[in-house]
């Protein structure tokens, strides 16, 4: 097993992990990040755009990118598993399970492989709302920015078309996994979140019909290098949308579900309202809501300014069904109206569930001490100095808070790896 | 350094397939007499690695020019040690996004080839700037919870620490408190306040000297060497810090101003503050009669989410509420408590403790509009409100409210001292024989108030028109950036919060200012510009002290001596270069950037008699990746666009427009960031200066017969690169309907 030494070991490459990783290393340490996809920028990745200033995400992580490219200090491995952390502040011992790639550093990014591969499989990228290669590149600014060949998609029979077609001997059928020894002075836990999913909450009819999404998949249709190039439609049939419902807490502020709230959703609810209504200036926004959570100054200003659009409609009341019109195929939505008393239905094109944010934290082989509670975010006693839990692993939080967060947390591990000298 | 050149063209990745590599190469050993010149069927590989790293140990090459990909790629690969590098972008500029083997891509090649070569002519390594010493410690600005967070967090990564607290003991609002919200999971029970050993820790910690009943008199200096005047109340002291912190706080809503709620006219009525202080000293008792409460009706956004008062939400009222219903009941579980909502906030787990509320039948929550509050019978009161659930309006009888004021920052300036220092300004203005402007308002950090600094451009850290007097941070990824460098703000006088999220927000202040000691002390720049180690040069001998360059930048970094000369306080400056493209003398470049460089670079373009020849000038963070994003779609673009990456529009000298267009190119388009409010630019106004300055050129360019329109400013999101070869194209169909540049005959 080889072995590599840092400072500080960020686990997770998303907005946490690469604030926290950069943020200590420009304060001197050296800092190797783990992500388990083959790219980093984890969820923010994945955005349209953030909430309240609607500015791209891609602006931020290209200057984070760049911070992680020429600091010599950085380093990162992708498509990483931890397998075990051993050892306590100041030394501790992780083994970590390198996955292939089937791509070598020799790839240029010519896309040769993903035009000559005969594979298509649902892009997890756009939340499986198109089809990509097996051999592939998330979007035009994938970092780092260098091809994958996804095993599992791939057809045995194909003769190894990709490896054929690359004129760099980039690519690598037979490339084995590999685990590798780290050493590090502290550890960040940046490990993220995943959209609860939408299945398991029976009376809001995800799966019934492909024009009930998730918030994750509105951002994916919305995005300019989603799967409609930005062109909000409806799953079903391509049709633009008219009327659009939005149900807040699907799966947050439930017991039979996420007990907590996850911050986020009402403001990115209202953000995908703006997408709407940019788009098409008669379409209707319905947004149905226990409390609208929008802290703050810039937040409750966004709010503000939603709110004041006539054509969206916000209605205080939990939602009781979510179903197809069997007739129309529109989809009905029907709630209780606190408000105006009694009871509401609404027919509309297109219903985005706001799903809540689970941490993944516990998916990860922890040492014993760090518990897990029965929300599912990390609770790290006082005493266990060394490990530290940022963002989303921590509590729900938005990015701005992640980022506060995550540079709060590169504190605590350069406190730990102990001051320059 | 003596420049040994080496050009390297890669032919790979389908170069080789769109231009002519013998005739790039002969434009570099003919026309620029490049000694060393070669070429690799894939230059990234290791074969074509070691034809450069050979070069530079065998034949002494120590500029390297690589004609190859994006400089965004293969950065690892395309780095010597040493050397200066130089990256001409071939595939994603010509092979990816021009026709192939036409006589207009190949020369738009041959001109990235000669604008390359320039342009590592022009260049120089970097020599830090560093300074002769340097003061480690972090000042720290206010006492209470977040900065004495933030001190702990200093000392304890080995840094000393000077606090300085205006009030006599440490603590601030957290002090005062008679619980504290649970700080953990479960997140349920109310907690005892744990200030006081937060409070012990720090003024036992060896590294944190507290300042108590003091302020800050001044602050002057820069990162790595502040030097700080404290007024104590045993007379003036002296420090010196390399980075300071400030966590000045916040102040109830002035209660006062709630007439409609009751307060001032009913003693019954009370603040949340002074609930705290009832709830400290034992039973919850109403101040009219001394009686115990045992209806208590809590008021929520008293003051906030008010376009009349606060427009904002305080954020910590709804928890502070819940915390003090709970008091009402652990004191006496008789007693019933009433909140009065429009929406309650407990984001996050803190829904959690929320719930536990929900769950206890002595607390009663009704959303709703509060219409009024008015007195009952025997020192009661009562609240109206409306639309509650099902629409109803409803009286709800209590013998005390309290009244959930919010937040206002320290940092906020009321609108009454403001207006009194602008007539003083004014005044100070006219007297030294200025024209003030009556209608300007008068920018709040320009009142001193709580930093004091000795800054050209004011004492105080600027804030965000639209942030109501928080010093929030513009960028949601990066949530500590100030105008002001090495000056950190943390806690709620940059948002709204409560204490838990204090303590969490002072910690990456402390990383900050740690960061930008450490950063300093090696000669490199902070955020966001971390790994550059060039700084502006200034030639002062040619400087006309016009000082547009002090008042443009935005970090205040450039002051002026006696004589009104500016010069740069080097460790303050963010390398934006903001003040390259204000001087109108052209004194101030970089070791890799510079008026000289580009106006050469310009020059250095083959300009024929005919055919449209047009400079592109991009942002290097959004524009440029919005434009290799393009290309990676294989997106096609015109051939007459030469692009140039600046560190940011704000480098725009309008020189390079007269030295663009007077060696006959025909026009220049300049993509950069948007501007305005929630501006996208990382250096705050480059675009829009940038902007600024070409309103200013449209007089000279109608003298020289030349229609404005030839230069164009777009503002292009990094994200919106599907949209660049429209929005290109129709640039280049604009400028080809003019005539052509009158000056390509000169």
């Amino acid at each position: 097993m080889s072995e590599q030494e840092t400072n500080i070991l960020v686990i997770g490459g998303g907005i946490s992990g690469l604030t926290t990783a950069t943020e200590a290393a420009e304060a001197g340490y050296t800092v190797t990040i783990l992500e388990k996809e083959p790219f980093l920028g984890g969820r923010v990745s994945r955005m349209n755009k953030y909430f309240p200033k609607l500015c791209p995400p891609s602006c931020g992580l290209e200057i984070n990118y760049r911070r992680v490219k020429l600091n010599d200090r950085i380093s990162f491995l992708t498509l990483t598993e931890v397998e075990k952390i051993s050892g306590q502040a100041g030394s501790y011992e992780v083994d970590v399970k390198l996955n292939p790639r089937y791509v070598n550093e020799k790839c240029t990014g010519c896309n040769a492989c993903v035009e000559a591969c005969p594979v298509e499989v649902p892009n997890d990228f756009n939340a499986g709302l198109d089809k990509r290669k097996a051999a592939y590149v998330r979007s035009e600014q994938s970092f780092p920015f260098q091809y994958v060949i996804d095993k599992a998609a791939c057809k045995s029979d194909c003769g190894a078309k990709c490896r054929e077609a690359c004129k760099y001997g980039a690519v690598d059928l037979e490339m084995q996994a590999e685990t590798v020894k780290i050493k590090a002075g502290a550890i960040a836990l940046a490990t993220g979140w995943k959209p609860y999913d939408a299945k398991k909450i029976d009376n809001l009819g995800f799966g019934t019909s492909p024009d009930i999404i998730t918030n994750v998949m509105m951002e994916r249709i919305s995005s300019g290098n989603g799967p409609t190039q930005g062109k909000i439609t409806r799953p079903s049939d391509g049709k633009e949308v008219k009327k659009v419902a939005f149900v807040q807490c699907a799966g947050s502020r439930d017991e039979n579900h996420l007990a907590y709230c996850s911050a986020v959703c009402c403001l990115a609810t209202l953000k995908q309202i703006t997408y709407v209504r940019e788009q098409y200036p008669d379409a209707e926004a319905y947004m149905f809501y226990i409390d609208i959570r929008t802290p703050g100054t810039a937040y409750e200003r966004f709010f503000n300014n939603v709110k004041d659009d006539e054509n969206v409609k916000l209605i205080k009341g939990k939602v009781a069904k979510v179903s197809a019109d069997p007739a129309t195929g529109d989809i009905i939505v029907e709630a209780e109206d606190i408000l105006a008393g009694g009871k509401i239905k609404v027919q509309v094109d297109m219903c985005v569930l706001a799903t809540g944010m689970q941490p993944t934290v516990s998916e990860m082989k922890l040492p014993s001490d760090i518990k897990i509670n029965e929300n599912g975010f990390a609770v790290i006693g006082k005493d266990r100095k060394g490990i530290y839990a940022v963002g989303c692993a921590k509590d729900p939080v938005d990015v701005a808070k992640s980022v506060q967060s995550a540079t709060g947390a590169a504190l605590k591990a350069i406190q730990t790896v102990g001051r320059l000298s | 350094m003596e420049k040994k050149y080496g050009v390297y063209i890669c032919k790979g990745c389908e170069i080789a397939d769109t231009v002519e590599i013998e005739k790039l190469e002969e434009v570099a050993a003919k026309e620029k007499q490049i000694p060393v010149c070669k070429t690799h069927d894939a230059l990234c590989s290791p074969e074509g690695l070691d034809l450069i790293k050979n070069d530079i140990s065998g034949e002494g090459v120590n500029t390297v020019v690589v004609a190859a990909c994006s400089p965004r790629v293969k950065y690892k690969e395309f780095s010597f040690n040493g050397s200066i590098v130089e990256r001409i972008n071939l595939r994603e500029f010509v092979a990816w996004t021009q026709e192939p083997k036409t006589e207009d891509t190949q020369a738009l090649a041959e001109d990235y080839m000669r604008m390359g070569i320039t342009k590592a002519q022009h260049t120089e390594l970097p020599e830090p700037f560093m300074l002769e010493e340097i003061d480690k410690a972090v000042l720290v600005v206010g006492g209470g919870i977040t900065g004495m967070t933030s001190a702990l967090g200093a000392a304890e990564a080995g840094y000393n620490v000077i606090l300085v607290e205006k009030q006599a003991e440490l603590g601030g609002w957290a002090a005062k408190m008679h619980k504290q919200l649970p700080q953990s999971y479960p997140f349920e029970s109310i907690e005892e306040p744990t200030i006081k050993a937060t409070i012990d820790k720090v003024t036992s910690h060896s590294n944190i000297k507290v300042y108590t009943s003091s302020e800050i008199e001044k602050i002057a200096g820069f990162p790595g060497q502040y030097d700080v005047s404290i007024k104590t109340n045993g007379g003036p002291e002296q420090a010196k810090a390399g980075a300071v912190i400030m966590a000045a706080g916040w102040r109830p809503y002035d209660a006062n101003k709630l007439e409609h709620l009751g307060y001032g006219t009913n003693p019954n009525v009370i603040t949340n503050v002074q609930m705290e202080e009832i709830a400290s000293s034992g039973k919850i008792i109403r101040p009219s009669d001394g009686r115990e409460a045992k209806k208590v009706a809590f008021i929520q956004c008293a003051g906030s989410r008010d376009p009349g008062h606060l427009p904002y939400c305080s954020s910590y009222c709804c928890l502070t509420s819940l915390k003090q219903a709970k008091y009402v009941r652990e004191k006496n579980p008789d007693a019933m408590a009433y909140i009065l909502y429009k929406d309650m906030r407990t984001p996050g787990q803190y829904e959690l403790f929320y719930k536990s509320m929900q769950n206890d039948p002595g607390v009663m929550l009704t959303k709703g509009e509060v219409t009024g509050v008015s007195e009952a019978s025997d020192g009661n009161l009562y609240v109206d409100l409306k639309d509650t659930f099902l629409g109803e309006n409803i009286r709800i009888e209590a013998d005390m409210v309290v009244l959930a004021t919010g937040m206002v920052p320290n940092t906020k300036i009321d609108a009454e001292v403001l207006a009194e220092w602008k007539t003083k300004f004014d005044e100070e203005l006219k007297a030294s024989g200025g024209k003030p402007d009556p209608n300007a308002p008068l920018e709040p950090h320009k009142v001193p108030n709580i930093l004091n600094l000795e800054y050209k451009q004011g004492p105080e850290l600027p804030v965000l028109d639209e942030a109501y007097g928080f010093n929030e941070s513009n960028y949601i990824c990066f949530q500590y950036e100030t105008r002001r460098t090495g000056i950190y703000t943390a806690g709620s006088v940059r948002q709204p919060m409560h204490m838990l999220g204090s303590i969490e927000d002072a910690l990456g202040a402390s990383l900050k200012a740690i960061q930008c000691i450490e950063a300093t002390a090696k000669g490199f720049s902070v955020h966001p510009r971390a790994w550059d180690q060039t700084y502006p040069e200034v030639n002062l001998q040619k400087c006309t002290s016009c000082k547009r360059c002090t008042e443009e930048c935005p970090f205040g970094a450039i002051e002026e001596d006696e004589k009104g000369t500016p010069f740069h306080k080097m460790s303050r400056c963010r390398r934006c270069g903001t003040c390259l493209g204000s001087c109108p003398e052209r004194v101030i470049n970089f070791k890799d950037f510079s008026i000289g460089m580009m106006s050469s670079m310009f020059k250095a373009m083959d300009v024929p008699d005919e055919g449209l020849r047009l400079i592109g000038l991009v942002c290097e963070n959004d524009a440029y990746p919005a434009l290799d994003a393009a290309a990676i779609n294989r997106e096609k673009w015109s051939n007459a666009i030469r692009f140039i990456p600046v560190r940011c529009l704000g480098n725009l000298n309008l020189a390079w427009i007269a030295d663009a267009l007077s060696s006959g190119i025909d026009g220049m388009v300049l993509i950069g960031c948007k501007f305005g409010e929630n501006y996208q630019c990382h250096f705050v106004k480059g675009s829009e200066l940038a902007n600024e300055r070409l309103g200013k050129l449209q007089e000279t360019l109608g003298r020289l017969q030349l229609e404005p329109e030839r230069v164009e400013l777009i503002q292009l999101s990094i994200q919106d690169y599907d949209k660049l070869p429209e929005i290109l194209a129709e640039y280049v169909e604009k400028l080809e309907e003019m005539e052509p540049n009158p000056f390509k005959e000169f």
